[in-house]
């Protein structure tokens, strides 16, 4: 039994908090979020040549081998400096389809690419009615004689407005919820009849909807098994879940350490407003909800990692309990920042408030609280 | 990372299971819970005489003493084997409160006297703390010990002690000084129940039952050999004694073991034909529950890797009383709410299996005792000051 991060490990979580303390503050922040691509491309090259972006690949495509233990003490620390470069939506979801398909070709020609920060990549999987059923698609694909024609509208897709390519869940066959019938397909995003529609989440994320009309993509480029897309997705989504709660408990970190903080130097009444018993018992309590946050991460990490040698139940059992309570934990830990630091908490200049947007949008993700906790129900009772 | 035990770890495991499997049988189990009176200490008598006879009754014990060496991961395993089992822990008040005082601060007489009778259960302890103007504020306590040759005199009251009417001893902390800091006046002293002057008061709590008492000292002479290490340095050792207590103080297989009892019953109650656990309002009910004491499996488990690795748990082990026992209670508020109209009936001379719920009463009698587990051992207000104080720094 073992719950400390290895050796490597804490080096690479060490890297990433170094480079977040010394060249990622809140104004560094401020200034990339507000820029045109809402990411810095230096830094993007930096993440490259750190070997960040090779973490979760295999060996044979340039890739360090890590594990999703690597990633997540990674994402941590990303959380902790809230961290925009567009990791998870390229690295983690367009990069994961890809190197769990068994599209050798395609492997080999964009993960590299990948790897060495040349190719930013999105995946839409969204679509305006779908909320968090992934298998709602109503994009479609027609065969046509050398490829596939798509036909759909995707929304809030993270990155796509950088990306250079895209994966797109489209219907090759079944009805509108069918989980049969959904095939991946990459595609360029400035391919004939892409357009792309860019904006701005609360959390400085630069995400776009994206309309595909008579979009033609190769057989070459459809990734995975036709009609089973859902399959490589469900292998990714635990692999990315793990990533965004690491992120999350990062940032709940950060802000019980940043209110601690400052109750202990802002004075009310002639004393610092720590020194108030409702306010100690309160910070125990967000304290106490970090920690549980924790316990739940680390718990999704064993039930996913190689170790795990319980039944699948069990794994998404603990999986789905570990988003539903993160997101509790977010939601308190987040209120109860802006609460104590008062009105200062409630300013654009303070980053309070930047980290409780992050944790609110990564809080929806693949599914809210509630929607776990049903699904959690679901195999449970 | 990983959750796996080692080799010899699950060796153990099978061990501690089998012998639970084999020794903690339904009549000891029924006695040790629900027997009335004399029934209820027979009933935990006899089964702590049954750890002792197998040299486990005191895990956390020094090897010299009777303790069993364990590793901490080998004393997590036995805990969550008993709550498995549904076996109750062993009686607190001798093996985990007073004995460990004994053998640290005792002298060699006490320890011969007083310790292998506390291993084999012969004697049964209760803790002489709280008084009337004395709870969380311990050390306001004013029951006084008068020095007075080669004996104290003793006059005070304790309150809320846990089965007094059992005890053949009471440790207790008392003032035999005014003259300093309040918490520099108290000793550390043992009192035989039977010396003239003890009087226990029952207290009647609000689930029916009896199992607090007030006790009540009237001139009562304790012989000074049943001092504790030096005069006015009790509060030293009590406080030495609270860190000692055990660290799994989560409950965690008790509590899983709860649940796991709610969700059948809940697969039996119906409502319009539907049974509650298919009910979408109570699946939500608890799962609030059983998402929180994933997490409390888990930071337990991170405090017992931490000092199997040698090291001190981190500050999340501080967490655990306050979840634990939270934990506990949102289970029995849920049993009680399952019980519906039954949770509120006292059947009376009814037996409770004609009366079609057992569980119900039990339901009431856990809920309404369980409102104690935020109380005592320190409130949860209390443990809150102190993780502000101690890991938050405030």
């Amino acid at each position: 039994m073992n719950f400390e991060y290895s050796e490597e490990q804490t080096m690479l979580k060490d890297s990433v908090a170094r480079f977040v303390r010394e060249q990622y503050d809140f104004d560094t922040r401020r200034a990339i979020v507000a820029s045109e691509a809402g990411m810095s491309q230096e830094f993007w090259a930096m993440f490259a040549e750190l070997g960040w972006l090779s973490v979760p690949f295999a060996e044979e495509y340039g890739g360090y081998g890590g594990t999703s233990e690597d990633v997540a003490a990674m994402m941590e620390e990303l959380g902790k400096g809230n961290v925009v470069e567009p990791f998870v939506a390229t690295v983690l979801l367009f990069g994961g389809l890809l190197a769990r398909s068994d599209n050798k070709d395609l492997k080999s020609a964009v993960i590299p690419k990948i790897i060495d920060g040349t190719c930013l990549g999105a995946f839409g999987f969204l679509e305006r009615q779908s909320r968090f059923e992934l298998t709602d698609v109503k994009t479609s694909a027609t065969a046509s004689d050398v490829g596939w024609v798509l036909n759909g509208d995707k929304a809030v897709v993270v990155n796509a407005a950088n990306a250079d390519q895209l994966i797109v869940t489209a219907r090759t066959s079944g009805g509108q919820f069918d989980r049969q019938g959904i095939s991946l397909f990459l595609l360029d995003s400035n391919a004939e009849g892409v357009e792309i529609s860019p904006f701005v989440m609360m959390d400085g994320q630069k995400v776009a909807n994206i309309s595909l009309r008579d979009v033609f993509v190769p057989a070459s480029q459809q990734v995975g098994v036709l009609d089973a897309g859902m399959d490589l997705v469900d292998l990714v989504i635990p692999q990315v879940l793990l990533a965004l709660c690491s992120e999350a408990l990062g940032i709940m970190v950060k802000l019980n350490e940043a209110t601690l903080n400052y109750t202990k130097t802002r004075k009310q009444f002639g004393v610092p407003i720590s020194s108030f018993q409702i306010l100690q018992h309160r910070m125990v309590d967000t304290f106490m909800a970090a920690e549980q946050a924790r316990s739940m991460v680390y718990r999704g990490l064993c039930a996913f990692g190689d170790g795990g040698s319980i039944d699948a139940t069990e794994r998404y059992r603990s999986l789905h309990a570990m988003k539903v309570v993160v997101a509790k934990s977010s939601k308190l830990i987040g209120e109860e920042a802006i609460q104590m630091h008062g009105g200062m908490g409630m300013t654009d200049e303070l980053d309070i408030g930047h980290f409780v947007k992050r944790l609110m949008t990564l809080n929806v993700m693949f599914g809210d609280g509630d929607f776990h906790q049903k699904k959690f129900n679901q195999l449970s009772y | 990372m990983d959750v796996t035990f080692t080799k010899e770890d699950l060796a153990f495991r099978s061990e501690v299971r089998e012998f639970f499997v084999t020794e903690y049988d339904a009549s000891v189990a029924e006695r040790s819970k629900h027997g009335k009176n004399a029934e209820l200490k027979e009933g935990i008598i006899t089964w702590q005489k049954k750890l002792y006879a197998k040299g486990w009754v005191a895990p956390s014990w020094p090897v010299e003493y009777g303790g069993t060496g364990w590793t901490p991961t080998q004393k997590f395993i036995f805990e969550t084997e008993r709550g498995i089992a549904g076996a109750p822990a062993v009686m607190p008040f001798g093996i985990s409160m007073v004995a460990p005082v004994i053998y640290t601060f005792g002298n060699a007489e006490q320890k011969a006297k007083f310790l292998p009778r506390i291993l084999s259960s012969d004697d049964w302890w209760c803790q002489g703390y709280s008084e009337p103007g004395a709870g969380s504020d311990l050390a306001a306590l004013s029951t006084t010990a008068e020095h007075a040759g080669d004996h104290y005199v003793v006059n005070g009251r304790k309150i809320w002690t846990t089965y007094a009417q059992y005890a053949d001893w009471i440790f207790c902390l008392v003032r035999t000084s005014k003259e300093v800091r309040k918490q520099q006046g108290i000793s550390f002293l043992l009192i035989d129940m039977k010396t003239p002057g003890v009087s226990v008061k029952p207290i009647v709590t609000i689930d029916g039952k009896h199992s607090l008492n007030e006790v009540i000292f009237d001139d009562v002479a304790v012989p000074v050999e049943n001092l504790i290490g030096e005069q006015d340095k009790g509060w030293t050792y009590a406080k030495a004694l609270l860190a000692h207590e055990r660290t799994g103080m989560a409950d965690v297989a008790d509590s899983k073991r709860a649940l796991a009892a709610l969700k059948d019953r809940a697969s039996v109650e119906v409502n319009g034909g539907t049974a509650m656990i298919d009910d979408p309002v109570f699946q939500m009910r608890l799962s609030d529950i059983e998402v929180e004491l994933m997490a409390l499996e888990y930071t337990e488990l991170r405090v017992i890797a931490a000092m199997a690795a040698g090291g001190m748990p981190g500050p999340e082990s501080s967490l655990l009383k306050i979840k634990g026992t939270e934990t506990t209670q949102a289970i029995q508020e849920l049993q009680l709410q399952l019980a519906a109209y039954y949770g509120g009936a006292l059947p009376g001379n009814l037996e409770p299996e004609a009366f079609g719920h057992a569980f119900a009463e039990e339901a009431r009698h856990g809920y309404m005792y369980g409102r104690a587990a935020t109380i005592y051992g320190g409130s949860n207000e209390v443990q809150r000051n102190v993780i502000a104080k101690m890991v938050l720094g405030v």
